[in-house]
């Protein structure tokens, strides 16, 4: 077995072959799927710490303030110690709450970014599950969070959590059609919908350069109609402070609250990771043809620190128009997507489909 | 027509708009000299306060144990919630007249709201405020100040 922080392929089918050697075929799927499992479930944890203390820093930043400073150097063992009063805040039965979707309803928001953590490619053969519609799949699974927010708002029995749940599912069913056209766009320049050959593909050149206008005008869409639908500010009005208490998880407490806060900022991982993937190359080092010894200085860089790297200054830009932005009326949310934004798509597929049929692309 | 421009100016005015609000905050981002906080307990050596800041009202004296205060009251007349109680009594001058004076000029920290109508309105610029904000005391009688210093007059020239 060799081992190579560079290709991880080899590392992976050692530990398929090991188990199935040793075991029924069976009992082996299992096995890997429970590794995988806890192995995302702890990347899950620590990116959601991390992104809890990040955005609290940006956002302190970017207000002329400090951030967190207190618990631990510069803070950062702030979200830990969040964290650990969540786990001990009493969960405060409803009274009339429909108890057993009130329950489940964190639980599928949770899922539903979990599913789509399995199909994102980290580096390379990195990767839980490499399907052929992944495109699709990612776009499927993603949007099903909304079930679990709908639920919440639903089961709480509360006003202001059912308004929430409402604009929630509103939002959603409107900017769904943007991400899925402007990923379309990018699915017609590259020709497949399978994830690790959308990352091959952009071996010498990423699908935002190779693309160049219409990838361009894709990539805008998608990160704001994402934004849209992971209901982060400025289009987090399923949660309006100021309007709606704090919309659809009002009446949530303790770890179940925490469970929401936590799936907010994995969706936004999600989201930046899918970005990341489908227009900056994914995991692929920025390599310019032609350019050997660049290529090779880029190489050294593991692939994985690339994927981080990306993923983490989309993250940044969607903190940084976040924390800019005021909070849009349900009005404006709607002619934004319905007046500007589907139309443009539209028209922005079928550039795009020009281009690749006359070949005008890199 | 017109109303396609319109559509094409109202995307090009307002990404621009959306990215002068980005460039600000931004730059905030970048320049760590802008944060504003203020870690207190740990600056508190070094902690200037602005010079309107309301900390308490006091009666500055000079360097001959001299005030300004003439005793005439307006402040007591004016404050809103009698925080202001001035003692006068009365001294005979060179003259042979009859003069008031203070005793003693009482302020009740606990009861001040900080509006600063004493200041405000006090004919002969007795009264100020201090830039000192720390005034937890454990016993509230220590609240209550006497402004004018013992063995303190009033400045020459006032009346």
């Amino acid at each position: 077995m060799e081992f190579s922080i560079y290709d991880f392929s080899s590392f992976t089918a050692w530990i398929d072959q090991s188990l199935r050697a040793s075991m029924s075929p069976g009992l082996a799927v299992a096995i890997e799927m429970l590794i995988i499992g806890v192995v995302i479930l702890i990347f899950y944890a620590i990116v959601g710490l991390f992104l809890v203390y990040a955005e609290r820093k940006v956002c302190a930043l970017m207000q002329n303030r400090l951030g967190p400073n207190r618990v631990g150097p510069g803070g950062i063992f702030q979200t830990i110690a969040d964290l650990v009063k969540l786990l001990f805040v009493e969960l405060v039965p409803i009274k009339n709450a429909d108890k057993i979707l009130f329950s489940l309803a964190p639980y599928i928001v949770i899922i539903a970014s979990f599913m789509a953590m399995g199909a994102l490619p980290f580096a390379k053969g990195l990767h839980a599950i490499d399907l052929n519609i992944g495109v699709f799949y990612l776009m499927a699974v993603s949007s099903m969070g909304v079930v679990g927010v709908l639920l919440a708002g639903w089961a709480s029995n509360n006003k202001y959590s059912l308004i929430g749940a409402m604009r929630s599912g509103a939002q959603i069913v409107s900017y769904e059609l943007s991400v899925g056209m402007s990923l379309v766009t990018i699915v017609v320049l590259a020709g497949t919908m399978q994830l690790s050959e959308i990352v091959q593909a952009q071996q010498y050149g990423w699908f935002i350069f190779r693309g160049h206008i219409p990838a361009l005008i894709a990539f805008v869409i998608f990160i704001v109609a994402s934004t849209a639908e992971t209901n982060r500010g400025p289009f987090d009005l399923a949660e309006a402070e100021s309007e709606l208490t704090a919309g659809f998880h009002t009446e949530y407490s303790g770890i179940r609250f925490a469970f929401f806060f936590l799936a907010e900022y994995i969706n936004m991982f999600i989201v930046a990771a899918i970005a990341t993937t489908v227009f900056f190359g994914g995991w692929m080092p920025f390599n310019v043809y032609g350019w050997e010894g660049f290529n090779k200085v880029m190489n050294l860089i593991p692939p994985f620190i690339w994927f981080l790297g990306k993923t983490g200054a989309l993250i940044f830009l969607i903190m940084w128009f976040k924390w800019t932005f005021p909070r849009l009326r349900i009005d404006q949310l709607l002619t934004l997507e319905w007046k500007y934004f589907l139309p443009i798509n539209i028209i922005n597929v079928l550039i795009m489909a020009l281009i690749v049929l006359l070949g005008w692309h890199w | 027509m017109k109303s396609v421009i319109e559509y094409f100016k109202g995307i090009y005015n307002g990404i621009k708009s959306l990215l002068v609000g980005m460039s600000v905050t931004g730059g905030y981002f970048i320049k760590p000299g802008t944060t504003l906080t203020q870690q207190y307990p740990d600056n508190r050596d070094t902690l200037v306060m602005f010079e309107r800041f309301k900390g308490e009202v006091v009666m500055p004296h000079n360097e001959k144990n001299e005030h300004k205060c003439t005793g005439c009251g307006i402040c007591e007349i004016n404050c809103p919630n009698g925080t202001i109680e001035v003692i006068s009594a009365t001294e005979v001058t060179e003259e042979g007249k009859k003069k008031r004076i203070i005793d003693k000029h009482i302020y009740h920290l606990g009861m001040c709201t900080f509006c600063g109508l004493c200041v405000k309105t006090c004919p002969s610029q007795a009264l100020a405020f201090s830039q000192e904000f720390e005034h937890a005391v454990f016993d509230r009688t220590k609240l209550t100040k006497v402004l004018n210093q013992p063995g303190s007059k009033l400045m020459k020239g006032v009346e």
